[in-house]
């Protein structure tokens, strides 16, 4: 059984079911990435697990404890970090840290001592007496995040923790956030629309939707082998390039497996293509290549091409090229449900 | 601008008046629209706080327009005066006494209504009902509530148990002054408990969360949280409270009118007694403007703190 398991987790407001029936299970010391589009029910999740919000129904277990609705959110072991912060405006950044000792009834001397640790754990001890509305957007992440670890919980519930720092920051602080939840090694929940972020940084990625969660691997297995077509667009920019084979089946592959037919060696098990290129983007370490399929299996849905600057064959727009995939790079979709088939019959 | 051929008829050609009228001349329209307030403060604020400063100093009486400078003279007469004292330290229990209580009040009541699930509406309706009825009327309800025969509390008290003797509500100075408090309280209490309402719904629901989240239970929460988040409007609440109780005469005057012997007068009611029915206007206008310069401060003190809690600091 896993460290925080959820057993058909349903919540509804009204008529939205925000979350439908999520099994969910996170191993103990490990940083389960939670990915998905805005409004899927990531936070709704998270909330449920914390015991802000009750389910309508299901099961929610921590530590192999089962955690009625009415277990109070205090009782669970959890620190959270909402994606605003929520930090308190009336309390300096050493007050905001200190909050949840105080509220253990932990010994003055203890908690200065508690406060510091977190804080250099964070690289915020110089601003410790300053309040919220002194601090930068970084350094309040910082803050909210060494008033989440001071306390030893069992499980951090962090909630788009870098989605309000600009882009420069934020792989910086992602880079720090894996180090240090590999350093303290506590069971964490990470929520993120951001596929990159959530690559980069997820032990294992959980894949929501609508409510459910589509699919749950490391990073690889969800990039490389997409449960659905949900997930093959969701993860990878550009997304997966998906064409119509027949009446029922789709044919998926990556922009970055779709490469000139020169590239790949005589005895290599390949499949071509006839791919009349329409734009071409010049992105530095990239050439993007847009364009459709023609003659043998024709599309008229955009086909993207991703082809690193090392490959140097010459492309012009408007023209058609030989294009191939290697067989094992190609994947297969059911057209009606989007599931993956493990067969490739086409 | 070099526009192409063309593009200068197209935008002609739309239907836009091209004159400035008054809506556009930001400055003349705050002026033309600021009048209307500023005639009002003028006429029925300025003159007549002008008139009661220069009357304080005068040996003025209602019913002559004979106007002679008497200089400190009405003051110092005020000054010595027993029964003067008597209102100002009245004044002074009077506004503090109520609007402790209607703090307490208003803020428990808000929590209340805010933790309940159903008929929040309903509940806070009703709350807001005594504000809106007229104070004379329901001062009528309430010396029937004190009367000294069938006063509704002592007869209360008296069955079930509680009272052995007999509460003369107005015959009695501290009586008659817990008389004064309570239905000031009454009248108060549910515009305070609407600010306190809007207030905390000014507090970010996620501080909230978050302080139940780091283990805090109802009360610290409560104390460590909530209520210092809302300490700035509830500030500006009693600053409020504490101008609108201290120049307040009506309850007063349709409770007790002073009585018993003169001992419930607050400085309103002694200023309108003496300058107006006693003729006196010239100490009647230094009784009224005595506190003048403790409520300048505590108006100065209240917008300040408004514009802290407007810039959100
Ligand atoms: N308190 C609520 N009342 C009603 N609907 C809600 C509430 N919270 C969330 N929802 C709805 O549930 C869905 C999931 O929301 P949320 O969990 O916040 O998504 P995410 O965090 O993935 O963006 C959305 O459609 C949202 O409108
Ligand atoms: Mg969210």
């Amino acid at each position: 059984m896993g460290y925080v398991e959820t057993k058909a987790l349903v919540k509804q407001f009204g008529e939205v079911e925000a979350v439908n029936g999520v099994d969910l299970s996170v191993e103990e010391g490990e940083l389960l990435v939670l990915l998905g589009p805005s409004g899927c029910g990531k936070t709704t999740l998270m909330r449920l697990i914390a015991g802000l919000e009750k389910p309508t129904s299901g099961e929610i277990y921590i530590d192999g404890e089962r955690m009625d609705p009415d277990i109070p959110p205090r009782a669970r072991g959890i620190a959270m970090v909402f994606q605003s912060y929520a930090l308190y405006p009336h309390k300096s950044a050493f007050g905001n840290i200190a909050f949840p000792l105080e509220a253990v009834r932990m010994a003055r001397s203890q908690i200065q001592e508690r406060v510091e640790w977190g804080a250099r754990m964070f690289g915020i001890n110089h601003l410790l007496s300053r309040f919220p509305r002194q601090l930068s957007g970084g350094e309040r992440q910082r803050v909210a995040l060494a008033r989440a670890v001071v306390r030893n919980p069992k499980v951090f519930l962090l909630d788009e923790p870098l989605s309000n720092l600009d882009a420069q920051l934020r792989a910086i602080a992602r880079y720090e956030l894996k180090q240090l939840q590999r350093h303290i090694g506590t069971t964490t929940i990470y929520v993120t629309h951001d596929q990159v972020e959530a690559m980069g940084l997820g032990d294992r990625i959980a894949v929501m939707n609508k409510g459910k969660i589509r699919q749950i691997g490391t990073p690889q297995e969800v990039y490389d082998n997409p449960a659905d077509t949900f997930v093959a667009t969701f993860l990878g920019s550009p997304p997966m390039n998906l064409i119509e084979l027949d009446h029922d089946t789709l044919l998926g592959f990556r922009p970055e497996n779709f490469l000139p037919g020169e590239v790949f060696g005589p005895g290599e098990d390949v499949v071509t293509f006839r791919f009349r290129v329409r734009q071409i983007e010049h992105l530095g370490s990239d050439r993007l290549l847009y364009g459709s399929l023609e003659e043998r299996m024709r599309s008229d849905q955009t086909v993207i091409a991703a082809i690193p600057i090392t490959i140097t064959t010459p492309l012009t727009e408007g023209e058609v090229y030989d294009f191939a995939v290697r067989r094992t790079a190609l994947r297969y979709f059911d057209r009606h449900t989007g599931l993956r088939r493990e067969d490739g019959a086409s | 601008m070099a526009l192409p051929e063309g593009a200068q008829e197209t935008m002609t050609a739309a239907p836009v008046l091209r004159r400035r009228t008054v809506a556009d001349r930001e400055d003349l329209l705050g002026r033309i629209l600021l009048t209307p307030a500023l005639l009002y403060v003028l006429l029925l604020v300025g003159v007549p706080f002008v008139l009661a400063i220069l009357l304080s100093f005068s040996r003025a009486t209602s019913g002559s327009l004979a106007f002679s400078w008497a200089g400190l003279q009405n003051f110092a007469a005020v000054i010595s005066d027993p029964q003067f004292r008597r209102a100002l330290q009245n004044t002074v229990l009077f506004t503090v006494v109520s609007q402790v209580l209607v703090v307490v009040l208003a803020t428990s009541a808000a929590l209340v209504v805010d933790a309940l699930l159903v008929g929040k509406r309903v509940v806070r309706f009703l709350i807001l009902l005594p504000w809106a009825a007229p104070v004379s009327l329901a001062a009528m309800a309430w010396t029937w509530i004190f009367d000294s025969t069938f006063s509704v509390v002592n007869w209360t008290l008296k069955v079930a148990g509680l009272l052995k003797g007999w509460f003369y509500w107005f015959g009695d100075p501290t009586l008659a002054m817990i008389a004064i408090i309570t239905v000031h309280v009454w009248r108060m209490f549910p515009f305070a408990t609407v600010i306190v309402l809007a207030g905390r719904t000014a507090i970010p629901q996620d501080v909230s969360e978050q302080a139940m989240i780091d283990g805090a239970g109802f009360w610290r929460k409560l104390f460590q949280v909530e209520l210092p988040l809302l300490l700035p409007i509830v500030a500006v609440a009693v600053l409020f409270g504490m101008v609108f109780t201290s120049t307040d005469l009506s309850i007063v005057w349709l409770l007790t009118r002073g009585g018993p012997y003169n001992s419930t007068h607050v400085l309103a009611s002694l200023a309108f007694q003496r300058g107006i029915l006693g003729a006196d206007l010239g100490q009647g206008a230094a009784i009224a403007l005595f506190l003048l310069p403790v409520l300048v401060i505590v108006a100065v003190a209240m917008l300040r703190l408004a514009r802290r809690v407007e810039v959100g600091v």
